[in-house]
């Protein structure tokens, strides 16, 4: 963590408008990824991850907008820079690649043609360079047949073909950051493997940076150099990911990482019962005061139901928000 | 794609029949016939020399079966008014109608649709508000009194169009009948492409192509007209259907001489033949339109595919 950062969030504030005033989805959130790096955000759904990588690819539509903090790429605010000017860096220097392969592709496009868009948008190539441009692309996610798949329909493509077409747009114009939000959770297992080795090889060829978005502790740690959990709304711990899985620090990640599944080890241990969280991820609405984990923590005492935890830095390296933190 | 045309073709010959037969039960109920309209004395003997003359005097499967054998052979019988063929006059009124529908529809597709638009783009907005008071009015607004105010206004107060008739065939004549047949197709229009626009701005789709950095303009142009176009087609199919209806009207209130107007006298008259004949080109008229539709379906939707 050294030198100046690709992009650096400092204290992000995402709020929600309804009707008679706002509530803040996402709070004093703060991270920065490095050039090249891996990032992981981690948690359970509805905690903020998607709404945060959206926030940083400028995409928040209402009823949600930021309502404080500052995104900083290569040491520019990009938050509120004219919408021309977040255009030409969205898709261009920062890509998104989504959940739903099914859907995130248009229908009725053919899928070289939504590929060949990147060029016409940002390299102001004619159609026919970006349509030969768009061949290449595709063969580079390794889609076999390229010069007849382009022509080819999302609904005449396999689930995972699909999400090489999303990673060769994303990729198409060598981005610096990728945000991948949950790039693999609609995929069968197998071709999960596939494509985060795809993705994660293109972008170490490439020099670009992963910001990857899961509920899966164990494959973002997998994947990426550092770890970040949040829980409703906020950052509660961020290590280095095997740090996290060794020794987690938070008792929210403790009991993400005794909830994984393990082969072997449970057997061993006697144990055939899942670990599991207790209770529910709380509503945007009713967030609890002091610490917000504290109704479903074991080790909540009366600070925590008062007071929410301040940011401890981890003498290893990487940071905590408890009051108990191990 | 063949097969499905030869198929969707014969499925149109059990419709043709249902309707044929509708049209003769009904002519056969209800009161009075050609030859009452046409004199007020009821000499019985004259009576049924005419009937027997028309072919009215035999029962109504008798004179169906007939009817249904010639017009397999292409002939739709001769009128009992004129004498004519019933072909003839379908023939010279065709033109007509034809012209007026697809002008209708031309001003309904050139105004609805965009500002469909316009106003799903800004939802709420002055524009969607003003838009949708048009639809709404638009919609709500019988054909004879939105014809009656257009004629006032643009015939006799400003004197831009003749009030009515077909004139040389030019333009000026075609613009106030075409109007007025319009509006509601216009009206249902705009109002589906705001729905259909609103919904697919909002699919994933849509949030990738923002997320290609593309202008709100390009991503309307380039991801969100064709998908809306598919629902846009829908209404449009339909609206022709309804169209052929609605010109009834407003074929008599302007004097137009297409088959709504024969259609109207033909029933006043009980000119059986022709009655049955104009129905049957507007029923083939909806079906051809319909299947259409359907063939487009395919060439913009490459999910949608014949086999």
């Amino acid at each position: 963590m050294t030198g100046s950062p690709l992009i650096e969030v400092e204290d992000l504030r995402i709020d929600l408008n309804h009707g008679s005033g706002q509530v803040p989805a996402v709070e004093g959130v703060s991270f920065r990824i490095d050039r090249g790096e891996t990032f992981g955000l981690v948690g359970e759904s509805g905690c903020g991850k998607s709404i945060t990588a959206l926030a940083l690819i400028g995409l928040l539509r209402p009823p949600l907008s930021i309502g404080g903090g500052v995104i900083r790429f290569e040491g520019r605010e990009i938050q509120r820079l004219p919408a021309a000017r977040q255009r030409a860096l969205r898709g261009n220097r920062i890509a998104m690649i989504f959940q739903e392969p099914m859907t995130a592709l248009n229908p009725v496009s053919p899928v070289g043609r939504q590929i060949a868009e990147m060029f016409v948008l940002h390299q102001g190539k004619s159609w026919r360079e970006a349509d030969q441009l768009a061949v290449e692309a595709l063969a580079s996610v390794r889609v076999p047949a390229p010069q007849r798949r382009v022509k080819d329909y999302p609904h005449q493509l396999s689930g995972g073909m699909r999400q090489r077409v999303m990673i060769a747009i994303a990729l198409a114009c060598g981005p610096d950051l990728l945000i991948a939000d949950e790039p693999t959770t609609a995929l069968d297992v197998t071709v999960q493997a596939e494509i985060i080795e795809l993705m994660r090889n293109l972008c170490a060829e490439r020099g670009t940076a992963i910001l990857m978005i899961s509920h899966d502790l164990g494959l973002v740690a997998n994947v990426c150099r550092r770890v970040a959990v949040m829980y409703a709304g906020r950052i509660v711990e961020e290590r280095g990911s095997a740090d996290i899985f060794r020794a987690p620090s938070h008792p929210y990640t403790q009991g993400l990482v005794d909830s994984l599944p393990r082969l072997g080890s449970r057997a061993a241990l006697g144990r055939t019962r899942l670990q599991e969280i207790a209770g529910v991820v709380p509503a945007i609405t009713a967030f609890p005061d002091g610490c917000r984990f504290n109704p479903r923590c074991p080790k909540a005492t009366d600070i925590c139901r008062t007071t929410a935890p301040e940011t401890t830095w981890l003498e290893a390296g990487g940071l905590v928000r408890c009051h108990h933190h191990a | 794609m063949l097969s499905f045309l030869i198929r969707r073709l014969l499925q149109t010959v059990p419709t043709v029949l249902a309707v044929v037969m509708l049209v003769f039960v009904l002519f056969s109920v209800v009161p009075g016939s050609i030859i009452s309209t046409m004199s007020d004395d009821s000499d019985p003997q004259v009576e049924a020399r005419m009937k027997k003359q028309l072919g009215l005097d035999e029962p109504v499967y008798m004179r169906f079966g007939a009817y249904v054998a010639k017009l397999a052979t292409g002939d739709f019988g001769t009128s009992f008014r004129t004498r004519e063929p019933v072909t003839t006059m379908i023939a010279k009124r065709m033109g007509p109608t034809l012209q007026l529908i697809f002008a209708s529809m031309a001003f309904a597709v050139v105004v609805g649709v965009p500002l469909g638009f316009v106003a799903a783009l800004r939802p709420g907005g002055i524009v969607d508000s003003a838009a949708m008071v048009v639809a709404v009015s638009g919609l709500s607004m019988a054909k004879f009194w939105l014809g009656l105010l257009l004629m006032y206004l643009f015939a006799l107060k400003l004197g831009w169009l003749p009030s009515f008739g077909y004139g040389d065939g030019g333009l000026k004549y075609l613009i106030l009948p075409a109007v007025t047949l319009g509006v509601s197709p216009m009206a249902l229009l705009a109002r589906t492409t705001r729905a259909a626009v609103l919904e697919i701005m909002t699919a994933d789709f849509v949030r990738t192509a923002r997320s290609k950095g593309m202008s709100e303009t390009r991503v309307v142009k380039w991801h969100v007209m064709r998908n809306a176009l598919v629902l846009i087609l829908t209404t449009m199919g339909l609206q022709f259907g309804a169209l052929m209806g609605q010109a009834v009207v407003v074929e008599k209130l302007f004097s137009w001489p297409g088959i709504g107007s024969l259609l109207v006298d033909s029933v006043l008259q009980r000119d059986i033949p022709a009655v049955q004949g104009s129905i049957l080109v507007v029923v083939l008229f909806f079906l051809a339109i319909n299947l259409l539709i359907d063939v487009l379906y395919g060439v913009i939707d490459p999910r949608i595919r014949y086999a």
